[in-house]
């Protein structure tokens, strides 16, 4: 199983195999990784599922979707490589994959 | 000495997620009728229908977590009655449960139609996992589907239908779809949208009766006309269930009466989700709400209450739908609102339809235009002065909106 290692704002790291097919933020909610919410469920409508993907696997993971980008916008200590974890998709490919989970999930309006 | 939770649907499952994350260290117990660990229903009109989620995605936490974290799952399990002097649940199979903190997360069942037919088989509802199983086995790309009901629940099933290559018909007794929950503008919106992809609409029409020997073949609406079927779909709405709470005289009004920590009147028994009659801050009234958000915004509530921990900071009431490639997403209520603003272009399905009370705006409904909800959203909540103007121009960035 693809292993992911979620980074939290404070340097905690948790590597964890997440199986196939699930999205980094259900690897996340299932292991109850802290930092992450995700309140719709993966629906990409709620923004609290916000991760910074580690740079080098940024060209592996691929940028958001237009509908995923705008959401970003009002996620709080977004950068270059955020993107909303219920939209990333565990493949084998990503084996090793390094997230970080920002301070807070609430909205940075 | 533990907390009992009855209902292991969205909400009673997150109760025990943030009673955990906030140090809850007694043992939880949830007892819950449907046979399945706790998962979310969202996706069971879109993408668990169409056959495009798993069952591991829908559902909530896996059973490790519940072992790992001392909470013990009765699933298959109903409860009967609540024994509020003797702090204890019964379940139909007599076993009796005590409590110290009880959490009523009953949810809300699918209202059912009482004409005759209604018992044929193919005549279905769409509120659980076994529901929507047993919808999906029997959809085929030569099905004909009849939809009662134009609802979100009933929209989306139309839209995943068609997804499967079904044919479908919505019959609505109302003279537009989304006549409760939506305003006139999306309601003629989303009609445009299903019709282009397929979908028939029956409106201002009553259904009358099933028709069929032992399954159904069509629905006769009221004028007598016949629409052929072999599939019927209920999606009329949702009645709260609020009978265990009613037979032991904790104070309802169609839902479980709570306050803003989800208290009902004993202090020893909270009530979330959709079986709740909430007071909502920014409307400054009771509301009864369907909603995920809902349901963990409550959860919340409870688990701080009972661990003694501040109050968690309300939130305003949101809510999405998936249909075809539109994402509508909802946030507040408008309530008592005097003007509508649209924001973007309709056909370019891409716009908002923000409803104002004087310069305030009360609710915001976005299709495919999430940086008008999350804005939206924040600027409901806060009351924010606006200017007209600057909403329905969508040159003007949606922040720079205020007044
Ligand atoms: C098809 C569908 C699509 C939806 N789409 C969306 C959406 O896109 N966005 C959104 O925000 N919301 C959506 N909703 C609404 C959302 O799923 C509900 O608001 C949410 O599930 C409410 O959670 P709850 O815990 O209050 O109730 P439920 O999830 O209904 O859980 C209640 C549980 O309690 C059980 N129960 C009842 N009585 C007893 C008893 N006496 N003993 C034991 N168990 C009992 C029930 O069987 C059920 O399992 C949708 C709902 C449906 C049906
Ligand atoms: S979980 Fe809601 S956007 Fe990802």
């Amino acid at each position: 199983m693809p292993k992911i290692t979620y980074v939290s704002y404070e340097g905690l790291k948790r590597t964890l195999e997440i199986k196939e097919g699930l999205t980094v933020m259900e690897g996340a909610i299932h292991n109850s990784v802290a930092g992450i919410d995700a309140e719709c469920g993966g629906a990409c409508a709620c923004a609290t599922c916000h991760v910074l993907v580690d740079q080098e696997w940024m060209a592996k993971v691929g940028p958001p979707s237009d509908m995923e980008k705008n959401m970003l916008q009002f996620a709080s200590e977004v950068g270059p490589t955020s993107r909303l974890s219920c939209q990333i998709r565990v493949t084998q490919e990503l084996d090793g994959l390094v997230v970080n989970t920002p301070k807070t999930q609430q909205s940075a309006l | 000495m533990s907390v009992v939770i009855i209902g292991g649907g969205h909400g009673g499952a997150s109760a025990a997620f943030e009673l955990r994350r906030s140090g809850y260290r007694l043992p939880i117990t949830i007892v819950g009728d449907e046979p399945v660990l706790p998962y979310q229903r969202p996706p069971l009109s879109k993408a668990w229908l169409k056959g495009e989620a798993s069952l591991e995605s829908l559902t909530l936490r896996p059973a490790s977590w519940y072992a790992d974290n001392d909470v013990t799952l009765y699933l298959a399990a109903r409860v009967q009655s609540i024994d509020r002097g003797g702090r204890q649940v019964r379940l139909s199979d007599g076993v009796a449960v005590p409590y110290e903190q009880l959490v009523i997360a009953t949810g809300a069942r699918a209202r059912q139609l009482s004409i005759p037919g209604a018992t044929l088989s193919n005549v279905l509802m769409l509120r659980t996992l076994a529901d929507a199983d047993r919808l999906k086995a029997l959809i085929r790309p030569e099905s004909r589907i009849a939809i009662i009901g134009g609802g979100y629940v009933g929209l989306e099933t139309a839209a995943s239908s068609r997804a499967l290559g079904a044919q479908v018909v919505v019959v609505e007794r109302e003279q537009r779809i989304l006549a409760r929950v939506a305003c006139g503008k999306l309601s003629e919106f989303f009609s445009g949208v299903h019709q282009a992809n397929g979908v028939r609409f029956e409106l201002s029409a009553e259904v009358a009766e099933f028709i069929g020997e032992t399954q159904v073949r069509g629905v006769r609406l009221s004028d007598g006309r016949v629409i052929e079927c072999d599939i019927a779909i209920v999606g009329v709405g949702a009645i709260p269930n609020d009978e265990l709470a009613r037979a032991c005289d904790l104070p309802c009004a169609d839902g479980v009466v709570v306050d803003q920590h989800a208290r009902t009147a004993d202090p020893n028994i909270y009530a979330i989700g959709d079986v709740t009659r909430r007071p909502s801050q920014r409307y400054d009234r009771q509301i009864r709400l369907e909603s995920v958000p809902n349901a963990l915004e409550q959860a919340k509530q409870a688990a701080a209450a009972i661990c003694g921990a501040p109050a968690p900071q309300a939130e305003l009431p949101w809510f999405w739908s998936d249909q075809y490639d539109l994402k509508l997403q909802i946030a507040g209520m408008a309530f008592d609102c005097d003007e509508i603003v649209i924001r973007g272009d309709l056909s370019a399905r891409s716009f908002s339809i923000f409803h104002l009370r004087g310069e305030q705006i009360e609710a915001v409904e976005a299709v495919n235009a999430p940086a008008d909800f999350m804005v939206g959203r924040m600027l409901i909540a806060r009351r924010t002065a606006i200017v007209r103007e600057k909403l329905a121009d969508a040159t003007v960035p949606v922040r720079d909106v205020a007044a």
